[in-house]
């Protein structure tokens, strides 16, 4: 399946992943103020981004093959989708007891508290965008959107 | 092929899909004692406090057993076992045929002779039934006595508290989940429990249940009275190991099993709490009742017996559990004179977070409140990494990839996660 792969050498640490990310799930996946200023709670960037200067990178669910979060959770919320290979998790089953956090080898996974509580992580976009929004928008060419096998850009 | 799974719960379900995974069209018959849909057995909890309705306790869709062509059988328990004969009777007296079984019966809670147990309102806590019972019998501002401030006691502690009740926790330690928790660790989950009004007895048990037809409260062991409207006895649980009791399965404290989850008799598989997997962190073969590890080991079990040549890679102790949004994580070893440890406490921020080393190798940590990321130190403990060189950044709450050796950080994250 297509990922998402972090090209550190490319990344200033900007963020705009993140602003791209919060956008896309937001009610108003394509307009960047509107998702800022009209939603409440705004919703956390899927993707997280480790900075130590001079390195950077963004970093966010793996999708792994063997996934241990989907066989972990105790709710059966976190699942593969069979026919993209994306794990989801399915925030109406979850209640926030954090066994994919104690799980994610990446530490890809985040609590959500604000609400209901459930865990947040990377859906790939899945049903709003072709390209995940923290690719598309990533002016650098920092992460790259690609098959396993397919060689770097 | 003729599949038969006895139980319904992580390690069953594990199976089936593990199965369904090689063999699309093997028959699977799934026999539970329970009547229910398979349901998620840590959300008897969540249940009982109202934050779950049972439509989301179900631990797969409403379809599942349609979908994955399995034939149900549910409300009816397996009695026996007949190895020669090849299949399993029910107590109702039919029998399901076998060419793979799988044992997947999980654990029972452990009950101790207490004397007055018979009476009414006495509990355990371990299946959807009992906190449909509880639930039933909660009347007001009930009085409800724990026996033990374990996983399963401090959790029903919480949801019985959240609904008003009154609760007195007993515990023959000296402190609380003193199986995952060090003193430390221990004081600060207590002290959030106080603060919701629980109360703790510790270093005390209770000898004898008082009342006539009904609980009206316990005798401790040093001899004081405690009233109270409901006991749960949620001391601990054991591998549910019945259905092969007068079989030729070999049993040790639970079924004896391989890494491929075989118990060494034709066909005959066992896997969860029922089962005795591997423990890569202690090395040694040990019960490890927890739901992911059921899962993985039942998923195991499914794919040997679709005929796959699978492993399994052990597994070890681990939670994330919470009180009042509290949040506790932990994995592996506790700690102790034997392992090397590094720690950070606030106890103003109730946040603490250890790491329990041998030969620079993690092989535990207890980390409490601050949890983020967490999972990446249950991946150095999977995977046995030399942490040796950034050992002391384990214990920083911002712990990340860029604490890592470099070439490591660079092997995981660029190369996909396929872990």
């Amino acid at each position: 399946m297509k990922k998402v792969y972090a090209r550190e050498e490319y990344c200033t640490g900007c963020g705009l992943c993140q602003v791209h990310c919060i956008t896309a799930h937001s009610p108003y996946k394509d307009n960047i103020v509107k998702a800022y200023k009209k939603t409440f709670p705004r919703p956390l960037p899927r993707v997280i981004v480790e900075e130590q200067r001079p390195v950077s990178f963004a970093l966010q669910c793996r999708h792994c093959e063997d996934a241990p979060c989907v066989k972990a959770c105790i709710t059966g919320a976190m699942q593969r989708d069979p026919a993209t290979g994306v794990v989801n998790n399915d925030e109406s089953r979850c209640v926030g007891c954090w066994t994919c956090i104690l799980v994610c080898p990446h530490g890809a996974v985040a609590r959500d508290e604000r609400g209901k509580k459930a865990a947040s992580k990377c859906d790939m976009c899945s049903g709003i965008h072709e390209v995940p929004a923290c690719v598309a928008g990533c002016p650098n060419g920092a992460l790259e959107y690609r098959g396993e096998r397919e060689k770097e850009a | 092929m003729e599949y038969c799974i006895v139980g319904n719960s992580a390690a069953a379900i594990g199976a089936v899909e593990g199965i369904r995974k090689r063999d699309k069209t093997g028959r699977i018959t799934v026999v539970s004692a329970e009547i229910y849909h398979t349901y998620s057995r840590p959300l008897i909890s969540y249940y009982l406090a109202g934050k779950v309705k049972i439509d989301k306790m179900y631990y797969r869709p409403l379809g599942f057993y349609e979908h994955n062509g399995i034939r149900f059988i549910g409300g009816k328990p397996a009695a026996a076992l007949d190895t020669k004969g090849r299949k399993v009777v029910l107590a109702c007296g039919d029998e399901i045929p076998y060419d793979r079984l799988l044992v997947a019966t999980g654990g029972k809670p452990f009950v101790p002779a207490i004397d007055g147990l018979d009476k009414k309102n006495i509990f355990t806590f371990h299946k959807l039934d009992d906190v449909k019972a509880i639930e039933k019998a909660l009347d007001g501002r009930a009085r409800a006595i724990i026996i033990g401030a374990g996983l399963i006691g401090m959790k029903a502690a919480e949801a019985l508290s959240c609904l008003g009740a009154e609760v007195i926790v007993v515990e023959l330690a000296n402190r609380v989940l003193s199986s995952i928790l060090d003193e430390q660790a221990g004081a600060l989950v207590r002290d959030v429990m106080e603060n919701h009004g629980i109360r703790f007895v510790f270093e005390n048990t209770v000898k004898r249940v008082l009342g006539e037809e009904r609980v009206t409260g316990v005798e401790l062991a040093d001899g004081n009275r405690l009233e109270c409207d409901l006991l749960i006895v949620a001391i601990g649980v054991i591998p549910n190991t019945d259905l092969v009791k007068n079989s030729p399965v070999p049993v040790n404290r639970g079924i004896v099993v391989n890494k491929k989850m075989e118990t060494g008799l034709p066909g005959i598989y066992a896997a969860g709490d029922v089962a005795e997997g591997d423990d890569a962190v202690l090395g040694v073969r040990r019960v490890i009742p927890i739901l992911p590890n059921a899962y993985r080991q039942g998923e195991i079990a499914g794919l040997n017996m679709a005929g796959d040549e699978a492993a399994f890679s052990g597994g070890f102790a681990m939670n994330a559990i919470g009180f009042f949004g509290y949040s506790i994580a932990t994995a592996g070893v506790p700690g102790g004179p034997d392992y090397e440890e590094l720690a950070v406490l606030d106890p103003d921020e109730r946040t603490y977070r250890k790491i329990v080393l041998k030969n620079n190798r993690l092989v535990g940590f207890i980390a409490m409140k601050d949890i983020n990321r967490i999972g990446m130190l249950t991946g150095l403990i999977q995977e046995g990494t030399n942490v040796g060189s950034f050992k002391e950044k384990l214990v920083k709450t911002d712990f990340g990839y860029l604490d890592w050796p470099c070439e490591l950080r660079r092997e995981r994250v660029l190369a996909g996660g396929g872990l």
